[in-house]
């Protein structure tokens, strides 16, 4: 019988800008932070791993070692999208739960701030000078714009309308709506990059990234850091009982990629790994969705957010945007999604998000989220896509001791 | 050299586009469980299998989703509508094309077909030819 393991200390960062932090300063402060919240050292770990998606070469996990505390335990420096923090966290419990070690650190930074449009790339696409095929659809010149989009804003539009598409059309007011209610929901939150009400007229009458996702639609580049200690139960029991209070249940920690179906490499299929994922995470926990307390599920952007109601089976399959309009996922809601304020207003940067929205999670199952507060909070479930593609899906409970 | 206005080389600006008389698009089949696949293969995907064929595209589609692309990497001129159209059971992606970019010209489940355009010819004076698709 695997260990059960638990979250025995998290932190996450400001997100927002970081001028004068490198990727080491904002991991140093998740990771020391998420120590003393877990009330240990660099000592008692048994494993590190780390993310950092945009210089993922560099040996991050390494160099947060140097600042922090060298103690010659294996780190594994992870990268996988979007999904990058949620694949550490998720390394660092299988390390636990293996009963190799008994406790281990994950850490997921990115600096990120001005960095602009991802997936298409940032580099000008010139055509040569001469028509030379190349590549594995031998294009003899840039395809992005002209065979698609490359880019997120783009391809994520269309996994929204692709929704609209098969169960009825979705309009762009629904998905701006979505979009207000997470805005409304980040001014709650003090470590949201952005915590700023905006207007549904706002909302919609912003720039236009890729119809129908405006600027506030998308997730918000920004810095930032988060962190956590992960310990098994045998030695959980061995530590003070304040620790074992505040210690939150991992009751299902998965990773999924996409498998193949008709499509899914023409536009990315989000959705059957993100529904396996939920299936399986539902199942090793014990629980349904509708036992859910709160969810913080990946909204890089507001199209985003409906396809993830249907895929985490929040609602009936086809019914997102009834379930939207009923109100549900607002924080006073059955269901309340993204009471963080979600990637587009709390912001998004990439391998610390799978680690935040955890951290999220486990704030209000220790009752310790103050003004944002869903009261009486015992289950929650985390989700994170990378595309490519990878979901990781955590469910976590208020500690019985 | 002679003075001979010859018809400049064509290129196609993806090896599964097919010119001629009637532009259409080639996927390499899995013979195996039947999945299609524009790019160059290692093995498919679904059953692992190895042998391919090649398999034509039917050249009429409807729109199951698009976006319209306002904000893109620099060289990318925008606007344009990005899509993904379904050619006869075969997931396909392009631009609409031919049309106003706008949510009241471009509709999903719009029927559409392919379309071909020019891309300006290279310093040997070869054109490349690029496929998207216009309202039927």
């Amino acid at each position: 019988m695997a260990e059960n393991v638990y979250i025995l200390g998290i932190n996450m960062t400001k997100f927002g800008k970081h001028a004068d932090k490198d990727v080491v300063d904002l991991g140093a402060e998740a990771a020391m932070a998420a120590l003393a919240d877990a009330g240990v050292t660099m000592r008692d770990m048994g494993i590190l791993a780390a993310g950092n998606l945009m210089n993922a070469g560099a040996g991050f996990g390494q160099r947060l070692q140097k600042q922090i505390g060298q103690t010659g335990i294996p780190v594994y420096n992870v990268a996988n999208a979007c999904a990058t923090g949620a694949t550490a966290l998720r390394t660092v419990i299988m390390a636990v739960k293996s009963g190799e070690v008994d406790m281990g650190l994950a850490v997921g930074v990115e600096k990120l701030a001005g960095a602009g449009l991802l997936g298409g790339g940032g580099t000008p696409k010139k055509d040569s000078k001469v028509w030379e095929p190349s590549g594995r659809f031998g294009a003899v010149a840039p395809t992005d714009g002209r065979i698609g989009t490359d880019a997120m804003p783009g391809t994520f539009a269309q996994v929204g309308m692709e929704y609209g598409h098969k169960y009825g059309e979705v309009s762009f007011e629904t998905f701006a709506k979505i979009s207000e209610k997470n805005h409304a929901h980040s001014v709650l939150n003090p470590l949201a990059a952005y915590s700023k009400r905006f207007t549904l007229d706002e909302i919609m009458n912003d720039m236009m990234i890729a119809y129908p996702n405006t600027r506030p639609m998308c997730s918000a580049n920004c810095d930032g850091g988060a962190a956590a200690v992960v310990v098994s139960e045998t030695k959980l029991r061995t530590l003070s009982l304040g620790q074992q209070r505040r210690a939150v249940k991992i009751s299902a920690s998965v990773l999924t990629t996409d498998p193949y179906e008709e499509g899914c490499q023409i536009l990315p299929n989000v959705n059957t790994l993100t529904r396996n994922a939920a299936k399986i995470a539902y199942e090793q926990a014990g629980v349904g969705p509708e036992d859910l307390n709160l969810v913080e599920l990946h909204d890089c952007f507001a199209t985003a957010e409906l396809v993830h109601y249907d895929n985490l089976m929040l609602c009936p399959e086809g019914g997102a945007v009834e379930f939207f309009e009923s109100g549900a996922p607002w924080r006073d809601g059955s269901t309340p999604v993204n009471v963080s304020g979600g990637l587009q207003s709390k912001g998004h940067p990439i391998s610390a998000t799978g680690i935040a929205n955890i951290w999220e999670v486990c704030h209000h199952l220790r009752g310790e989220a103050g003004d944002r507060q869903i009261e009486g909070a015992k289950v929650g479930l985390a989700h994170v896509i990378g595309l490519g593609s990878a979901c990781g899906v955590h469910i976590l409970e208020k500690s019985a001791a | 050299m002679t003075d001979t206005a010859a018809a400049p080389a064509q290129v196609p600006l993806v090896d599964y586009l097919v010119l001629g008389d009637h532009p259409h698009l080639v996927a390499h089949q899995c013979t195996s469980c039947g999945a299609r696949f524009f790019d160059r293969r290692n093995a498919c995907a679904g059953c692992f299998g190895t042998e391919f064929e090649p398999a034509d595209i039917a050249t009429e589609g409807v729109v199951k989703a698009f976006t319209i692309v306002t904000f893109a990497a620099p060289g990318v001129p925008v606007p344009f509508v990005a899509a993904i159209v379904d050619c006869d059971g075969t997931s396909v992606r392009g631009n609409i094309i031919n049309t106003e970019p706008d949510p009241e010209h471009v509709k999903l489940g719009m029927k559409v077909r392919l379309a071909t355009f020019s891309l300006g010819a290279d310093d040997q004076g070869t054109e490349a030819i690029g496929f998207g698709f216009e309202p039927a």
